[in-house]
């Protein structure tokens, strides 16, 4: 590895990796990713896109078809699971039903020989680090899903691997309860400096938790990047689709300039967008626009200006949300903030809105 | 729901306490459920449970000697066996009322069979002199009974009357476990006449062995079962239970075609060389062949719960200790052979239940040297007629399974075991 310098300080690599498990379709189709140490680095996807075959071809639990997964600068294709020394934290948790809480933080010491002192330490150690230092002597039935995941995530660590899986680990908990978790997980990781990295398929607990975001679908990595720019700038529409809430608005390139484009939409209404994934006048595209950006009555000029029809109105507290028909898309989505102030919206009126052209994106065309 | 902690019954809206209604509201439902149930209860009751109990309770009764001489055991109880001298004439003279009312019924050559199971010679003795009672005279009856048998004069002979006199008796247990109270306490038989408690001693020892050898065949083939592909687990779970579609009686005669001494086993060893032509394997009429075809028998009824708790056990277990470094022995060893330990005991109490009763293969493949007590048990049903020692065995066998259980209960634990 160390005649490559651009791969200097990738932790994990994964180079030309593909998968297949019946010869005939590829899950995970060349993958290229570097991770680098002490990275939270999350891939995220739609069940299918091949986030947990990659997971589980790192873990050594599924070999590789083709290609290499280098673990520090060894290339770790043909270490049995068992010699890998990754952490590891399962969808259903997997603790050990016939050992006690503490037995199994003990299983991962033992199994490497440690001194029956040193463990003891260490366990108690872990088991505070996740605020269960009283629950040693308890069953894994006996705790609830929070803590059992929190025994989980300090069997992982107990043992003080360089590098942590976790598949889903959030996935079997109720909503209050995950959004805790994903707090004390981004927590561990930082006060830890562990390398993470995390399967889900939920965007919400991926733009909290992590660094770097990779958006699988269909076994390619769509867009690998914070989840800032994620939600900020999508490189394609399915990347704009699957991260927050979207307006997609389909239509035709009449012209480039550098960085932005016009765009006709389908029922002739004339739009200017940034050109993300655009290449030439002619193309098809779809325009990406997010809910918040749109501005009801903008109360000065703005680049894009047009008439919507209001549909309906949905209370939600914070903000309502104003369904319209938008250049012949009658799913368009307007959020307003609640601010307190009466806003005069009324079902069948038309309203002014408007956009600035750095919040809408040209991308490929959905599908 | 109540207000404050009162002790008062919670009471409905309408004052009537809480249970109470409650349990009117459930008796509806409880009656339908058991009306359901009703016809199997009744039939169990009346085909199974009844004639069971009624069997087992021959291994203790005794009537037919009271009932067929009664005025005899009567006068005996007033005489004493240890002084070496026969019953008195009053005796006699009770025996001749109640054998003649006896040989009109017919019932006493019934009472000499019965008494022959304890002293031998007792049924041809009845039989004798049940022909000549009638043309016995009046008076002197000591004499005239000498004279029609002179086993009459034979203190043994009343000694064992008197003892079986009561309605119900040890003698059939005591003989289950091969001792006899020979008037003067009870005492074991002379070693080379004690039979049942070392074919208790060998039912248990095949059973264990048959147990064991299935367990060691079983848990591979249940482990590979619940580790493949649907499909092909369905496909191999087939053949698993192909043996369920033959009739017993055909699968053990096939093992007989196999392993006699010109069955096809010996055949291709002494065709392979392995074995000379002079030294083909006794592999049948004895306790291998009773093992050997058994464990065979009853293979599906160990793979099938040991698939059924296996199947339950996630293979994430095995994946999570070897993330944590365990290598495949370790991972199976620690992790994976305790969760499947609820499948072992199912699998092991149901074989061996199942092994220490079984009848027809130990009967066919057994000879002498591989027969379980169960045939012992048919033997005194069907030929010896000895119901009563039938029953005292079985009795003894259901209480060892019961003492097993409870041993097995403390020491695994009766809710480790699961069927699936």
């Amino acid at each position: 590895m160390a005649s490559s310098p651009a791969t200097e300080e990738a932790f994990v690599r994964f180079t030309k990796v593909q998968k297949s498990y019946d010869g005939e379709n590829l899950v995970v189709k060349d993958l290229n990713l570097d991770i680098a140490k002490g990275e939270f680095l999350t891939m995220l996807g739609p069940s299918g896109s091949g986030k947990t075959t990659c997971l589980m071809m790192l873990a050594g639990f599924e070999p590789a078809t083709n290609g290499e997964i280098y673990l520090g600068d060894r290339s770790i294709n043909h270490v049995p699971p068992h010699k890998r020394g990754i952490g590891m934290v399962f969808q259903n948790y997997a603790l050990f039903p016939h050992m006690t809480v503490a037995e199994n933080l003990a299983f991962p010491l033992q199994v490497r020989n440690v001194g029956k002192a040193e463990t003891e330490t260490k366990v108690q150690r872990a088991l505070e680090m996740v605020e269960l230092g009283e629950f040693g002597s308890r069953r894994p039935a006996q705790l609830s899903g929070g803590q059992q995941q929190r025994v989980a995530v300090a069997r992982a660590l107990v043992f003080e691997p360089d590098l942590v899986l976790m598949d889903e680990p959030l996935g079997a908990l109720d909503k209050q309860l995950r959004e805790q978790m994903q707090y004390e997980i981004k927590h561990i990781h930082e006060n830890l400096g562990v390398t993470v990295v995390y399967v889900t398929h939920d965007q919400t607990e991926a733009l909290t938790m992590s660094d770097r975001v990779a958006v699988f679908n269909d076994g390619v990595i769509q867009q690998l990047s914070s989840p800032e720019s994620l939600y900020e700038d999508p490189q394609n529409s399915f990347v704009a689709q699957f991260i927050g809430e979207n307006n997609k608005l389909n239509g035709e390139v009449t012209k480039i300039t550098k960085d932005t484009c016009v765009v006709k939409t389908n029922d002739g209404t004339v739009l200017k967008a940034d050109k993300v994934n655009v290449d030439a006048v002619g193309d098809r595209t779809t325009i990406s626009l997010r809910p918040e950006r749109v501005e009801l009555d903008p109360p000065k000029k703005m680049d894009n200006m047009l008439n919507g029809k209001i549909e309906e109105l949905i209370y939600l507290g914070d903000h309502i949300r104003v369904r319209m028909t938008v250049a012949g898309n009658s799913e368009f989505i307007a959020k307003v903030r609640n601010r307190g102030e009466k806003r005069d919206l009324v079902e069948g009126e038309t309203a002014k809105i408007g956009w600035s052209t750095s919040d809408c994106k040209a991308l490929d065309l959905a599908s | 729901m109540s207000d404050a902690g009162s002790n008062a019954p919670v009471l409905t809206n309408d004052g009537v306490p809480l249970k109470v209604s409650l349990q009117r509201a459930l008796r509806r439902e409880k009656l339908r459920a058991f009306l359901l149930i009703a016809p199997l209860l009744i039939f169990i009751l009346i085909t199974f449970v009844l004639p069971i109990a009624d069997m087992l309770f021959r291994s203790v009764e005794n009537g037919i000697v009271a009932d067929t001489i009664p005025q005899t055991i009567k006068s005996l109880s007033d005489w004493d066996p240890s002084t070496g001298e026969l019953p008195g004439e009053p005796t006699y003279a009770a025996l001749h009322a109640d054998l003649s009312v006896a040989v009109k019924s017919k019932t006493h050559t019934r009472l000499g069979s019965r008494l022959n199971y304890e002293i031998s010679g007792a049924s041809s003795l009845f039989r004798k002199t049940g022909r000549r009672i009638k043309k016995m005279d009046e008076g002197n009856y000591k004499e005239q009974f000498l004279k029609a048998d002179k086993k009459w004069g034979d203190i043994a002979y009343w000694r064992v009357i008197r003892q079986f006199g009561a309605r119900y008796t040890a003698g059939y247990f005591l003989n289950a476990v091969d001792a006899e109270n020979t008037g003067d306490g009870v005492q074991f038989r002379p070693e080379d006449e004690q039979i049942y408690l070392f074919l208790f001693g060998r039912t248990m020892f095949l059973s264990v062995s048959i147990t064991v050898s299935c367990l060691l065949l079983g848990y591979p083939i249940a482990f590979l079962l619940a580790n493949i592909k649907v499909r092909t687990s369905n496909l191999l779970m087939i053949l698993v239970l192909l043996p369920f579609w033959t009739s017993l009686l055909v699968r053990t005669s096939a093992w007989k075609v196999l392993l006699q001494q010109q069955g096809v086993i010996n055949d291709f060893l002494v065709w392979t060389g392995l074995i000379s032509d002079a030294g083909r394997l006794v592999m049948i009429n004895n306790q291998t062949g009773t093992i050997i075809a058994m464990t065979h028998i009853l293979l599906p009824f160990m793979i099938l719960p040991l698939f059924s708790v296996m199947k339950t056990i996630s293979p994430s277990y095995v994946r999570a200790a070897k993330s944590m470094g365990a290598n495949d022995w370790t991972a199976f060893w620690r992790i994976y052979f305790p969760q499947s330990i609820p499948g072992i005991g199912a699998g092991a109490i149901l074989v061996f239940i199942l092994s220490i009763g079984f009848y027809i293969t130990p009967e066919l493949v057994g000879g002498t040297s591989g027969i379980f007590i169960s045939n012992r048990i048919a033997y005194h049903i069907s030929s010896s007629l000895n119901w009563g020692l039938a029953a005292a065995l079985g009795v003894m066998l259901l209480a060892m399974v019961m003492v097993l259980f409870y041993v097995y209960d403390k020491i695994v634990g009766i809710d480790n075991v699961k069927l699936g």
